[in-house]
């Protein structure tokens, strides 16, 4: 059994729809790359995913059970945990008081909070910053924030947005291996990516979306040869060389 | 910190011999007002300050709880310091309905439905006159001739409410607060129930606003709609308490309580009777430049900014 599985998911809004009909399995243990070009609805399907906006129709089975409807507090209860494209640090908290405020997601005192706060801390490598305002992190680390964050409510599987998206070619090479780190700890990783070095390294299947629709879905070595993505990426010409 | 436990022992010392040393009745009245609106001050900051929905319509806690109070004492003859109890009751259950219609709406369109519900309990007050007695108010008989006693249960009341919000913000429900402050929808996909925990902020809020409210009814023995809902000298003089003493410090409302009672109160007293008469017409006005120089100038209120207020005081002596 899949550990989440996207069935028939349409996301309209008004007469648009950003995500159309949209099928994947994501397995125990994998990690999902979810590619598109601006506007092709990943983020969107996220957002449904996570239940932020309610679906139009289809469902969405977590560990074989339909969250469809859910408030979304409840589906980070359930086990999934996301970050933000756009980074939502809880700006005038320190970073661990950011981390603490997640970690009560399981537990119920404020010293198993603490400590479960520290150990994301040091998985995350923000140890030396834990006592900075959220604020005042530059983007690298409210990226990683956002990944601490997450992990802090002790997920079964992850949601990242862009969280490479806006680093430096170093910090990209650590963003790959906290991730895979994530990984090797049990956690399944759906991710949306723009940037390929990323995706194609760390991806095990990679699903492509455009005009909220698939267009093509297997290992990275296929998709990047798929001539429709291909040519949702860069034009019609391409396509056929 | 060891410094910070004997500024309390100190504080703690002063206000319980207060009433010993200044025997004036006058002066015990204004730190009574004081101490009540320090209560007033925090729960808004509980509401405002830490959770960071903005309440306007903060009388309709304070004026439910008076009211409470008041219709227990004189329509069933319980005591009216029974109705502190049912007034902070009262008042939560009032919390619960405006938060399960006001929190709906986010940011300030929370603030301007409370300031519409404030305006409506005021109304209701005025009209529904089979129980409140409308304007006519109601008038109960002071429990006690001295104000001593009154000084005490005020006391003890604020020094509850401090605590209990200082115990709530070190709690996981502190971290939820300032959580959906800082961000709702952030808050939300980490697994906090928002929606819950405004409730939870707004109930606290609205229950010790009752009691401030209830005891306000006990000690002044006289409330009518104009008074305990109004607007301008509750909703209006809850926020300002707040903000200028420090929005999400604990110790800032009780700050922003006692300078405000005393602005207030040394102008419309025209400066205790030496400045001509007219001074007192412009208490609101002095408010206002107050308001603006604290957002100004000290936009975390006075203990927020104590460290910026201490620098400078500091600077000007030093080139002095």
């Amino acid at each position: 059994m899949a550990l989440l599985e996207v069935k028939n998911l349409t996301k309209a809004f008004g007469g648009l729809k950003a995500v159309n009909e949209v099928s994947f399995k994501v397995e125990n243990g994998q990690i999902l790359g979810l590619i598109g070009p601006n506007g092709s609805g990943k983020t969107t399907t996220f957002n449904c995913i996570n239940q932020f906006y309610p679906i139009t129709s289809g469902d969405i089975l977590f560990k074989g059970k339909s969250i469809k409807g859910l408030k979304t507090h409840k589906i980070c209860h359930l086990g999934i945990g996301r970050t933000f494209q756009v980074v939502k640090p809880l700006s005038r908290m320190t970073v661990l008081e950011n981390i603490t405020a997640s970690a009560f997601c399981r537990v119920k005192t404020i010293k198993d909070a603490r400590d479960k706060a520290y150990e994301v801390l040091e998985f995350c490598k923000l140890l030396k910053d834990k006592d900075k305002l959220a604020k005042s992190l530059p983007i690298g680390g409210r990226k990683r924030l956002e990944i601490a964050r997450a992990l802090a409510t002790k997920p079964d599987l992850l949601l990242l947005d862009e969280t490479a998206a806006g680093l430096n070619p170093s910090e990209l090479d650590e963003a790959i291996e906290l991730i895979r780190k994530i990984r090797d700890n049990g956690v399944t990783i759906l991710i949306v990516e723009h940037i390929m070095k990323v995706i194609m390294t760390i991806s095990d299947r990679i699903h492509a979306i455009n005009f909220g629709q698939t267009i093509a879905e297997g290992s990275p070595q296929e998709v990047a040869n798929n001539p429709a993505v291909i040519e949702a990426y860069l034009g019609e010409e391409y396509a056929q060389g | 910190m060891k410094k910070n436990i004997l500024a309390f022992v100190i504080l703690g010392i002063i206000f319980l011999i207060f009433p010993f040393v200044i025997r004036s009745d006058y002066y015990q009245h204004l730190v009574i007002i004081a101490l009540m609106w320090v209560v007033i001050g925090s729960s808004w900051n509980l509401l405002a300050g830490y959770t960071g929905q903005v309440s306007f319509g903060h009388a309709m806690f304070f004026g439910v709880g008076a009211y409470t109070a008041g219709i227990l004492a004189t329509k069933l003859g319980i005591s009216p310091w029974w109705g502190m109890m049912f007034g902070g009751l009262v008042s939560m259950l009032i919390g619960l309905f405006v938060g399960w219609v006001c929190f709906r709406l986010r940011g300030p369109y929370f603030a301007l439905a409370t300031l519409a519900g404030g305006e409506i309990f005021r109304l209701i007050a005025t009209n529904w006159e089979s129980l409140t007695d409308g304007m006519v108010g109601i008038l109960i008989i002071q429990t006690f001739r001295s104000k001593v006693p009154y000084y005490y249960i005020a006391l003890a009341l604020a020094f509850f409410c401090i605590y209990a919000i200082h115990l709530i913000m070190k709690s996981k429900w502190g971290y939820y607060f300032v959580s959906i402050r800082e961000d709702q929808d952030a808050a939300e996909s980490l697994g906090i129930n928002t929606t819950l925990y405004k409730n939870v902020s707004l109930l606290v809020s609205s229950f010790f606003t009752g009691m401030a409210g209830a005891f306000y009814m006990n000690y002044m023995a006289f409330i009518d709609p104009q008074v305990v809902f109004s607007l301008h000298y509750i909703s209006i003089m809850a926020i300002l308490v707040g903000i200028v003493g420090g929005v999400a410090t604990i110790m800032g409302p009780a700050v922003g309580a006692f300078v405000m009672v005393g602005v207030q109160e040394t102008f419309r007293s025209a400066f205790f009777g030496i400045a001509p008469k007219w001074i007192s017409q412009a208490h609101a006005l002095v408010f206002g430049l107050l308001v603006i120089f604290v957002i100004m100038f000290l936009a975390n209120g006075i203990v927020g900014d104590w460290q910026k207020i201490k620098r400078n005081v500091f600077r000007i002596r030093a080139s002095s």
